[in-house]
């Protein structure tokens, strides 16, 4: 069940969504098992930015009609501590690592990259262009052409394959990944969380307030609710582009990972079902391979 | 890492989720006291939680949730069986409190930093209010077990009468109540005034709603009394990766999976 993956040598065809798992936590809580029955065959960092960042204030969980909305805000770090002292220690990982980045202009964008492609440990990069445009307020990854200016901004920073994270809340996500395929992508990946609210629900008593629960206001939603909106998405890029496809959204069992998988996807992604099981990405693979 | 009453750092937690059987779900007044043998499961440390699932119709109830396991301070451990605390307050917690023993569920853990022991000169004073009244149970099972029984002393705080027969949980608890129907008319933290009034020479331990916990926490300030509050918090996973279950403390927002759900006063401005 091996596979490659833009040049990569992968054991098996599963890894993890960005921001689903933390391993440097979960070292800490499982020891050396987590190194024994380490479920993904290649590690994806949270996002990192240039600066850190504290993340969104609480709440930031409810939980959906099968599935759940997060408003985390991408807290880390930010690169040089997570160059500094998270990626030597993910180094330690029997996997290849895959870092995944965000800013909000294509220059920062290009530093992030820069950064990481002096770094043996980082095998490939992950871009996340669900970040608002501080002009237009559109995500940076939503409008094909400015997609593709960003791209081509990044390209030339960094030698390791480049992967797009595409957002689902664009009018056309297969004109997008077209648009990174042409400026020099070697991959995209889909679909990030979708752009959802959740109203403050009622108190003991009934009292209600309005306003939205969660402290970013919107979050996005991932889970069983989401795989038709990932399938439909995955099945559309795949059909426009030839690089390879990272697919994911919602996948819970080998069957959904299949169904993936037979559109054209090269590798799936588990994101939310790891919360409710840390070993679910690895059950899967084995499943796949028998 | 937190210490455990003998003053070996808690056990790991095994990787993976266990499937296990019910053994019991009594009913406790207006609680449940859901058991579950857990034979290969390390012995929790008082604090410490667990994130539970009904393996069976786990989904399909109310706007068709649960969907995320739920986290739950171990209330007790006796005999290779772990005690969990339930009030039916939502969709995860009417599951839980529907099953019967022979019925399975998935259990991970023990999770999280718990409670550490006392300054010697100090004597252990429990403070709980509702269902928070969980963690201080296997807390007390523990300081007695030490034989730090002569100066225990346990306060505990309820909305009503069928409430507060969750006190039977622990021994020897000095009881509020909102509407009087037992114990004293009022809020625990009017216990907790009078205890120190009367010995300041005491370590908190408490656990209870945010409202109490903030008045807990500023009492203790005031009086420079340390305490140890245990925190809730929604949470998707419980072992580090959602970044969900944060609340902000002097050194800015923290996990409360792994950096809690036990925090010192000390770290916490406010709740």
């Amino acid at each position: 069940m091996s596979v490659s993956f833009c040049g990569i040598e992968l054991a098996h065809p599963v890894i993890n969504g960005s921001g689903t798992f933390d391993a440097l936590a979960a070292q800490r809580v499982f020891g050396d098992a987590l190194h024994e029955h380490f479920p993904f065959a290649a590690f994806v960092s949270k996002t990192i930015t240039l600066q850190p960042r504290a993340g969104n204030p609480p709440p930031r969980l409810w939980e959906a009609q099968a599935g759940m909305i997060n408003s985390i805000g991408l807290p880390n770090k930010g690169l040089d501590a997570y160059l500094q002292e998270d990626l030597p220690e993910l180094a330690r990982l029997s996997v290849p690592l895959i870092t995944n980045v965000m800013g909000s202009t294509a220059e920062e964008l290009a530093e992030l990259a820069c950064a990481c492609d002096e770094r043996a440990e980082i095998a490939a990069i992950e871009l996340n262009v669900s970040c608002p445009n501080v002009k237009t307020g559109l995500d940076i990854g939503a409008d094909p052409t400015q997609l593709s200016s960003v791209i081509k901004r990044v390209r030339p920073a960094t030698v390791k394959p480049l992967i797009v994270k595409l957002t689902p809340n664009s009018a056309d996500v297969a004109a997008c990944a077209l648009a990174a395929e042409g400026a020099g992508a070697d991959a995209v990946s889909l679909i990030n969380t979708l752009r959802a609210y959740a109203p403050a629900p009622a108190r003991r008593g009934g009292e209600r307030s309005p306003g939205p629960w969660l402290g970013g206001g919107t979050g996005g939603l991932s889970g069983p609710a989401v795989r038709p909106v990932a399938l439909a998405q995955v099945s559309a890029v795949v059909a426009r582009v030839s690089i390879p496809v990272v697919g994911m959204g919602g996948i819970q069992t080998a069957d959904h990972a299949r169904q993936f998988l037979d559109l054209g996807a090269t590798l799936i992604a588990i994101g939310s079902e790891s919360f409710r099981d840390p070993l679910v990405a690895g059950q899967i693979a084995q499943a796949l391979a028998a | 890492m937190s210490t455990c009453i003998s003053g070996l750092p808690a056990a790991l937690t095994p990787f993976g989720r266990r499937r296990l059987t019910v053994t019991a779900n009594d009913r406790l007044g207006a609680y449940r006291v859901l058991r579950t043998a857990d034979p290969d499961g390390p012995r929790p440390v008082a604090g410490q939680f667990a994130m539970l699932a009904a393996v069976e119709r786990w989904g399909g109830g109310e706007d068709e949730r649960p969907f995320l396991p739920r986290a739950f301070s171990y209330a007790r451990w006796q005999g290779g069986e772990a005690h969990f605390l339930l009030e039916d307050v939502g969709p995860g917690t009417h599951r839980l409190c529907e099953l019967a023993a022979g019925d399975e569920i998935w259990l991970l853990g023990p999770l999280g930093r718990g409670f550490a022991l006392p300054q010697s000169a100090r004597r252990p004073l429990l403070v709980g209010g509702g269902v928070g009244i969980a963690p201080l149970a296997i807390w007390q099972d523990a300081l007695l077990a030490e034989g730090s029984a002569v100066a225990l002393s346990v306060l505990l705080g309820f909305r009503d009468g069928a409430h507060a027969e969750g006190a039977a949980l622990l021994t020897n608890a000095i009881l509020a109540s909102d509407d009087g129907s037992v114990g004293h008319r009022g809020v625990v933290t009017d216990l907790l005034d009078s205890e120190l009034d009367r010995d300041a020479q005491a370590a908190v331990y408490a656990c209870g709603p945010p409202p109490m916990l903030e008045a807990v926490r500023a009492l203790c300030e005031r009086r420079q009394v340390p305490a140890q509050l245990a925190l809730e918090s929604g949470m998707a996973c419980g072992f580090g990766a959602c970044f969900g279950c944060v609340v902000p403390t002097r050194a800015g927002y923290v996990r409360l999976c792994v950096d809690g759900p036990v925090l010192d006063t000390g770290e916490l401005e406010r709740i």
